[in-house]
């Protein structure tokens, strides 16, 4: 044990940015992470385990990934086939990254917008994953102390990410359930004057299309009017597209890029996409970020700062023959795209046959579940209490809106793309169980309820019936690697040797 | 630009120096034996090329690995999705066991106190902003690596104050170089929050002394502050003295697992002993629980790829391979070097006498005009544009004492080397100074000065040196 002065002391040598809270990982929120890294579901060995409905991975194409490396030994610089290249790329480190990885990036992110539009390689800049892209865009744009406006509920990661060593502030454009959290005009201007009176000068405004939590898409006009309004005030906009090529079924991914031809008199040296490989291709141990600027002054000094986060020699090669093999490319979208709407839909239905709403969106890894009307109260508190319940006793790891800065309890964000069929099934089924419970404990109630009190009965209950029992802590043996982590980092994935 | 942060507008990232120049003007004309005889030779970079072969050959025999298989099968879609920021457990055991095998098995290094970075460079940064403040300051010998006003100041803020190295000494740091660099923060109103030394020495090309170190050690226990041990180089010792690392000085003065081992860090990668720098792998060591903690969570911002990690675990695994490429790398190392310094000598140029790096620190006071930087640029341009050879003028090194440069010898090929000694060697002999020396060719060199300026040593006297204690 530390004495106390000498942490105190200890503390005083290092940096506040150190020796505080600014990664984030200190929330409450992380009780999901711990629950899940002590008892975690394996479909044979610890079937009771919790399973992780709270990691954003598009864990669904897999198998046609591992083929296609199989397939092509000469993308390794390390076989046979590929090792005549592996003095080159070994010393490689230029920060302009290979230029067929650039050409590779570009043209992969033109299929993912449908191919309407263009994307120049000379301005694609590398980065360590979309995490580190985000923190160089704040550090082009904004000087500690500015700030930029994000729409309501985000993606828990941003607070670390745009705020942690920048020193920029974040300032919520609150975004309701009652339009489907659109983003408005009024927002956008209630915010922006939020900022003004807090003495926060605003820098740009950050989206994320397809939005992470909620997974929808925003359409034409409301891209068209979030340029506008960032060009009316001289700010930037950022958008974050790292989950481009996860719209299914009808719905559509329309790129900032594209809305921009439309916008008259745009002003683009204010416009900056950030992208990633993590989610669209599922491949976010390879730690593949792009900052996309259309600003020749941004991307000259982002890339001199992608020196702190350059992709992997070695990966930029193996990226740059997987996406230039097009047809692979075609068919890993079209796949992926029908498995998502697939395993998206297994849930939904589910859900529905459940009574559980959900909004109705059409892309991303993940649902915005709807159970206010099992809070007790119209309070976060209520809604953490819920929450440790579906943790804890129904054994599913899902992040709670207060964790995405939702301005309304009750939504939760369930991920569907990090698991197989057998698990989803199994999901489920706990759920069923889950809210039958409630329905049996509300029916031994002494008369029968018209159906809104039969609601609140049910509120009433899984508080006094479920009484949260804590599994036994053993440690789960894996295979070879540590269990993986979100973005943001469990703070105790385990070291396995 | 209001539009922009000021990080943007400034000059903060130093790419404005020579240093960065140098390599510009190597792009537009780089040399190539067959399709390019009269380019420019790159000797400004400090890679090592040498033992690729070495590391071919392990990858022809272990086709596992090299196909991201494990016992035959595929696992590429496990390492797809692996992005954990504690790095692979194996990959963390083999960069500690290479590290202490680098240090002859003297010292451990526990593989939980490591953090990984994408490459130094962002090693570096991770460790200023768990260690200052915007305004603080670390104090580093001169000269250093130019990268490292980026790396350190940038985006954190931090600022360098320079410990005065001069030649008189071989560049070595002395105690009185210490306090007046302190005594000078203090004067600019600046926190001194530690010392960074990169050991060895860029672009010295000499590992510190114990004696140094030990200075080093106490005079960071007497101030209170942090000692970062930039170790990149530890692999391409050399000489035949043993590499002392600062993590032996803390064992052998009893200073393990005390208050000030943890204000110790060593940062390494393996751009420079392995020859990988695309690879971006970096380390911080540090025994302070709260700075590994801070610094893996940053460790987000430039993880290394899980690809890059499973291979070079298996690699550094093997210990048969890893001790063999350590002899021979400093085995090749020592004959290119023996190579640049004897071409050199043959043109009348003398260099510090090192014993480790991929570079040899130059003397080329005697070409100079007159001792200022201004005739450094010069006689720099000159090399650059007539002779065609891309080296790093000491100045863009922070050097005090102008006339110094780093010439390359690790980056290229023995033919490429012979020709830049040949190209350097008609350019000086073309010189006036030249001509002289030419006359008295096979003489030691004395101190040769064209014009004023007194006090010059022509060469190191190693004389002056305290003999290292083992």
């Amino acid at each position: 044990m530390v004495a106390l002065t000498a942490e105190k002391q200890d503390q005083n040598l290092l940096s506040r940015m150190a020796a505080g809270d600014g990664h984030g990982e200190n929330s409450a929120y992380f009780d999901g992470w711990k629950a899940y890294e002590e008892n975690p579901f394996h479909p044979i060995n610890r079937p009771d385990g919790v399973i992780q409905m709270g990691l954003a991975e598009n864990q669904l194409c897999g198998d046609l990934m591992r083929k296609w490396v199989l397939e092509h030994p000469e993308a390794s610089i390390c076989t046979a086939e590929g090792v005549n290249q592996f003095s080159d790329i070994a010393i490689f480190q230029d920060y302009h990254g290979l230029p067929e990885f650039r050409q590779a990036v570009a043209k992969f992110m033109e299929k993912t917008r449908n191919n309407k539009v263009r994307f120049d390689p000379d301005r694609i800049v590398m980065s360590g994953g979309a995490t580190g892209a985000h923190e160089t865009v704040a550090f082009c744009l904004a000087n500690p102390g500015e700030g930029f406006l994000v729409p309501t509920p985000y993606y828990p990661g941003f607070d670390r990410d745009l705020r942690w060593r920048t020193g920029v502030n974040l300032v919520p454009v609150t975004c309701h359930s009652s339009n489907g959290f659109k983003i408005t005009v009024e927002a956008l201007e209630a915010a922006y004057e939020n900022a003004r009176v807090s003495n926060i000068p605003v820098k740009g405004l950050l989206i994320t299309n397809p939005s992470n939590p909620l997974g929808t898409t925003l359409d034409r006009d409301c891209l068209k009017s979030l340029v506008n309004f960032t060009n009316n005030k001289g700010i930037h906009l950022i958008a974050d597209e790292i989950y481009a090529a996860t719209t299914f079924g009808q719905s559509e991914f329309i790129s900032v890029a594209e809305v921009i031809e439309e916008v008259p008199h745009c002003n683009r040296d204010l416009i900056h996409i950030v992208y990633s490989l993590s989610k669209d291709m599922g491949l976010p141990g390879l730690r593949v970020g792009i900052v996309y600027s259309y600003n020749d002054r941004v991307v000259q000094i982002a890339r001199k700062m992608s020196s702190f986060g350059l992709v992997s020699s070695q990966t930029q090669h193996l990226i740059a023959k997987m996406l230039s093999d097009e047809d692979f490319v075609d068919e890993f979208i079209r796949k992926s795209k029908l498995r998502l709407a697939a395993r998206h839909a297994e849930l939904t239905t589910g859900l529905d046959g459940l009574g559980i709403g959900w909004l109705k969106a059409g892309a991303g890894l993940f649902i915005w579940m709807d159970l206010r009307n099992l809070l007790k109260t119209a309070t976060f508190d209520s809604e953490m209490e819920l929450w440790r319940v579906i943790v804890h006793k129904v054994k599913l790891n899902v992040s709670p809106g207060g964790s995405c800065h939702c301005n309304e309890p009750g939504w939760f964000r369930v991920c569907f793309a990090n698991m197989d069929h057998k698990t989803m099934e199994t999901a489920l089924e706990r759920i069923r169980v889950f809210t039958s419970q409630l329905e049996e404990e509300s029916l031994k109630q002494t008369k029968p309820m018209a159906a809104p009190t039969m609601m609140a009965k049910k509120k009433m209950c899984w508080q006094s019936s479920l009484r949260l029992s804590f599994k036994d802590t053993r440690r789960f043996e894996e295979g070879f690697f540590s269990p993986h982590s979100p973005v943001p980092h469990s703070p105790l994935v385990r070291a396995q040797i | 630009m209001k539009q922009l942060s000021t990080k943007v507008t400034s000059n903060g990232h130093g790419q404005d120096s020579s240093y960065f120049l140098g390599w510009e003007e190597y792009e537009k004309n780089p040399y190539d034996e067959i399709k390019n005889p009269n380019g420019m030779i790159q000797m400004g970079l400090a890679e090592n090329q040498l033992c690729f072969d070495l590391i071919e050959s392990w990858l022809a025999k272990n086709p596992d690995a090299a196909s991201l298989k494990r016992k035959g099968q595929s696992i590429f879609k496990e390492l797809a999705l692996f992005q954990d920021y504690h790095g692979m457990p194996e990959f963390k055991k083999a960069m500690a066991e290479f590290m202490e095998e680098i240090r002859g098995n003297r010292v451990t290094f526990d593989p939980k106190k490591i953090v990984l970075a994408a490459g130094s460079t962002s090693a570096n940064e991770t460790l200023m902003f768990c260690l200052a403040e915007p305004g603080d300051a670390f104090l580093l010998p001169t000269p250093y690596y130019p990268g490292f006003d980026r790396d350190l100041k940038w985006r954190t803020g931090a600022e360098i104050v320079p410990i005065h190295c001069s030649s008189s000494n071989g560049f070595q740091i002395t105690e009185s170089a210490l306090q007046q660099a302190y005594q000078q923060a203090h004067k600019l109103d600046l926190k001194v929050k530690g010392v960074l030394v990169t050991n060895p020495s860029n672009p010295l090309g000499t590992a510190l002394t114990r004696r140094e170190l030990n200075l080093l050690v106490d005079f960071i226990t007497s101030k209170n502050i942090h000692l970062i041990s930039d170790e990149i180089y530890s692999g391409t010792m050399f000489g035949f003295e043993q590499f002392i690392s600062v993590m032996d000085v803390l064992k052998d003065k009893k200073l393990e697992n005390t208050e000030v081992s943890k204000r110790v860090h060593v940062v390494y990668s393996l751009s420079k002993d392995l020859g990988l720098p695309g690879f971006r792998v970096g380390a911080i060591y540090s025994n302070d629980e709260m700075i590994v903690s801070a610094a893996t969570k940053m460790s987000s911002f430039g993880l290394v790829s899980s690809q890059t990690q499973y291979l070079l675990s298996a690699l550094l695994s093997d210990k048969k391979f890893t001790s063999q490429y350590l002899e021979e790398n400093q085995k090749r190392l020592r004959s290119r070097q023996k190579r640049l310094v004897s071409g050199l000598e043959s043109a009348g140029i003398t260099c510090l006498r090192s014993n480790a790096g991929l570079f040899c620190w130059v003397d080329m006071r005697h070409l100079l005009d007159t001792n200022t930087f201004e005739a450094e640029l010069d006689l720099w341009k000159k090399i650059v544009y007539n002779v065609k050879l891309n080296i790093s003028p000491g100045s863009s090194c922070h050097c005090t004492e102008p006339g110094w440069f780093r010439v390359c010898f690790a980056n290229m090929s023995e033919g490429t080397l012979d020709l830049a000694l040949k190209r350097l060697k008609t350019f000086v002999e073309s010189t006036d100074c030249g001509r002289m020396i030419s006359r008295s060719s096979h003489e030691r060199l004395k101190s040769l000065r064209k014009k004023t300026v007194s006090n010059w040593v022509f060469r190191v006297s190693w004389s002056d040196r305290v003999p290292d204690e083992r």
